[in-house]
């Protein structure tokens, strides 16, 4: 098999998967050439992440990453959520195949996406060096 | 967990072995052992086995015994002729050659490859729906053009070049022709002289023959460059101990697949169609790759806009159905298939792509089966898709003014 069981779990059953209509923060990377998208949404107060949600358009470990990153930054404060790292997603998911790194790296920039778009609202300035290039190009993964 | 019979909907990568072949096989495996060179009487025996197959093979697709080399497969019968094709170029000076831009890749990077090594390659373009324009192909030879390629039949859309007038084409240029038929023989009727072709490739176990084995017809007179140096075996081109269980399946399953041929391509293309009709009714912003009137039988390739492909095939296989995609992620490269790119989609679309083939081992239960399943698995993915939620979002705008 392709994947671990932990993603093919995270495939089949996804969670905090759809939208939220009252969102404090929305943050969107990947594009659609590239074959990979993910969107997530943050409900935030006291400066903890109450509630996630998230739609993906992409492959299996692209839906797992994001599902999988949703779990792992639920209940958690802000400067906690931030410390994730794509390693973390790989490693909560048993492994990835090489080929499918770079959408760990997208998980992890669409939690930093959503919470710089929450920075920005709350009028806080956005630290490039923790947020990081928030765009599809620093995933590196399809050389658009 | 229910049990479910596996809906097999990937005969365009392979096929089940068919009971001809594997008796064929398993006999000769048992009897056969004797090495088809040696002299003694079951050395003997062996080679008048293999004789007899070379034979019926080459007699079914129009050709003489003595014109047909057994091979590792379609990659290594495709790389031979091209190679070969290019080496007797490039001693008359002749480094152009003519192909598409959506050939196999075992076709593609023997280009690429020739191309490193200083000759000249034209695509033809092969237009929305994936069919080669004859007279594009005439307008492209020139006179140092040492050989047209080109693909019998597409292993992703499925689509029929139009061989006969390509033949003929190149037999009034000159030129040497060389079609991958990988998908083709066993499917469709073939006669290498009536077409003129010159070199022709194809697999066993795209017929329901044994993996492992296929073959390149080359014409008399036409001089095969050798890859490998050892024995005798075929004409001393392709030395290695000849494989006579693997011969003897061959031409078996390319006997029963002949026999068969209208009859299943009837039944066939009857499943194709009524999957098809189903699909691009219920499932709305699908779309049919390539064009449906010169199609093989078995061949249905969807884009299902606003998801991805991979996600769309493990889903299918999770309900027991097997099929394929072009997708990036299926792909093992970033790209989407060079095949729908191709025919000028879009990255964005070529990503959701499913192909579904089937074969003469199908049901219509089994198309049932597809068309209960597949619309809710599209369905679901795009509940969760930025992209479709987008597209979504552009239509109802586009409604309102």
């Amino acid at each position: 098999m392709l994947y671990s069981e932990k993603v093919m779990d995270h495939f089949r059953n996804p969670r905090n998967i759809g939208k939220m209509d009252d969102a404090d923060a929305v943050g969107e990377v990947g594009n659609a050439r590239c074959g990979d998208i993910m969107k997530m949404y943050l409900k935030i107060e006291d400066g903890i992440i109450k509630d996630v949600k998230f739609n993906t358009f992409g492959c299996a470990s692209a839906i797992a990453t994001s599902s999988i990153a949703t779990e792992m930054i639920k209940g958690q404060k802000i400067e906690d959520a931030l410390k994730l790292t794509n390693k973390a997603v790989v490693e909560a998911l048993d492994g990835l195949p090489p080929a499918k790194i770079h959408c760990s790296v997208l998980a992890e920039e669409a939690v930093k996406a959503a919470l710089a778009d929450y920075y920005k609202k709350q009028g806080l300035p956005v630290d490039p060096s923790i947020f990081g290039c928030v765009d599809c190009e620093s995933c590196g993964g399809c050389g658009v | 967990m229910i049990y479910l019979k596996t809906v097999y909907a990937d005969n365009a990568a392979t096929t089940p072995l068919c009971a001809e072949a594997f008796e064929a096989m398993k006999q000769s495996m048992l009897e056969d052992y004797a090495n088809a060179s040696s002299l003694h009487t079951p050395g003997q025996i062996a080679a008048a086995k293999v004789l007899e197959a070379r034979r019926e093979i080459a007699e079914l697709i129009g050709a003489n015994a003595d014109e047909i080399y057994f091979t590792s497969g379609g990659t290594e019968s495709d790389n031979w002729a091209i190679t070969s094709a290019a080496l007797r170029g490039e001693k008359q000076g002749k480094k152009h050659i003519i192909s598409t831009a959506f050939e196999h890749h075992a076709v593609l990077h023997t280009l690429k490859d020739l191309e490193r090594r200083g000759f000249d390659v034209t695509y033809l373009d092969v237009h929305s729906d994936g069919y080669v324009r004859p007279d594009e192909l005439e307008k492209a030879i020139r006179a140092d053009t040492c050989l047209v390629t080109v693909m019998y039949a597409n292993n992703e859309i499925g689509t029929i070049q139009p061989i006969d007038e390509i033949g003929r084409i190149c037999k009034e240029k000159k030129v040497c022709f060389h079609t991958d038929a990988v998908q083709a023989v066993g499917h469709l009727p073939i006669n290498v002289k009536a077409q003129n072709i010159d070199m022709l490739s194809f697999s066993s176990h795209k017929f329901h023959g044994p993996k492992g084995i296929g073959a390149l017809y080359c014409r008399k007179g036409i001089i095969l460059a050798n890859f490998m140096q050892g024995g005798a075996q075929e004409h001393g081109k392709r030395p290695g101990t000849v494989n006579t269980p693997a011969i003897l399946g061959t031409a078996a399953a390319l006997k029963k697949s002949c026999a068969d041929m209208e009859k299943n391509a009837r039944y066939v293309s009857d499943l194709r169609d009524r999957l098809i009709d189903s699909i691009l009714t219920t499932i709305p912003r699908s779309r049919l790759n390539g064009g449906r009137s010169e199609r093989l039988p078995g061949n249905a390739s969807f884009c299902f806009e606003g998801i991805e492909g991979e996600s769309l095939l493990l889903h299918l296989d999770l309900k027991g159905i097997c099929g394929s995609s072009g997708s990036a992620c299926t792909s093992g490269s970033l790209d989407p298939s060079h095949v729908l790119l191709a025919l000028g989609l879009p990255h964005e679309i070529a990503h959701g792509s499913l192909r579904l083939t089937l074969s003469e081992y199908n049901t219509a239960e089994d198309v049932d089966r597809i068309i209960s399943v597949l619309p809710q698995i599209v369905a679901m993915l795009r509940d969760m898709s930025p992209v479709w939620e987008r597209i979504m979002k552009e239509e109802n705008s586009d409604a309102v003014q």
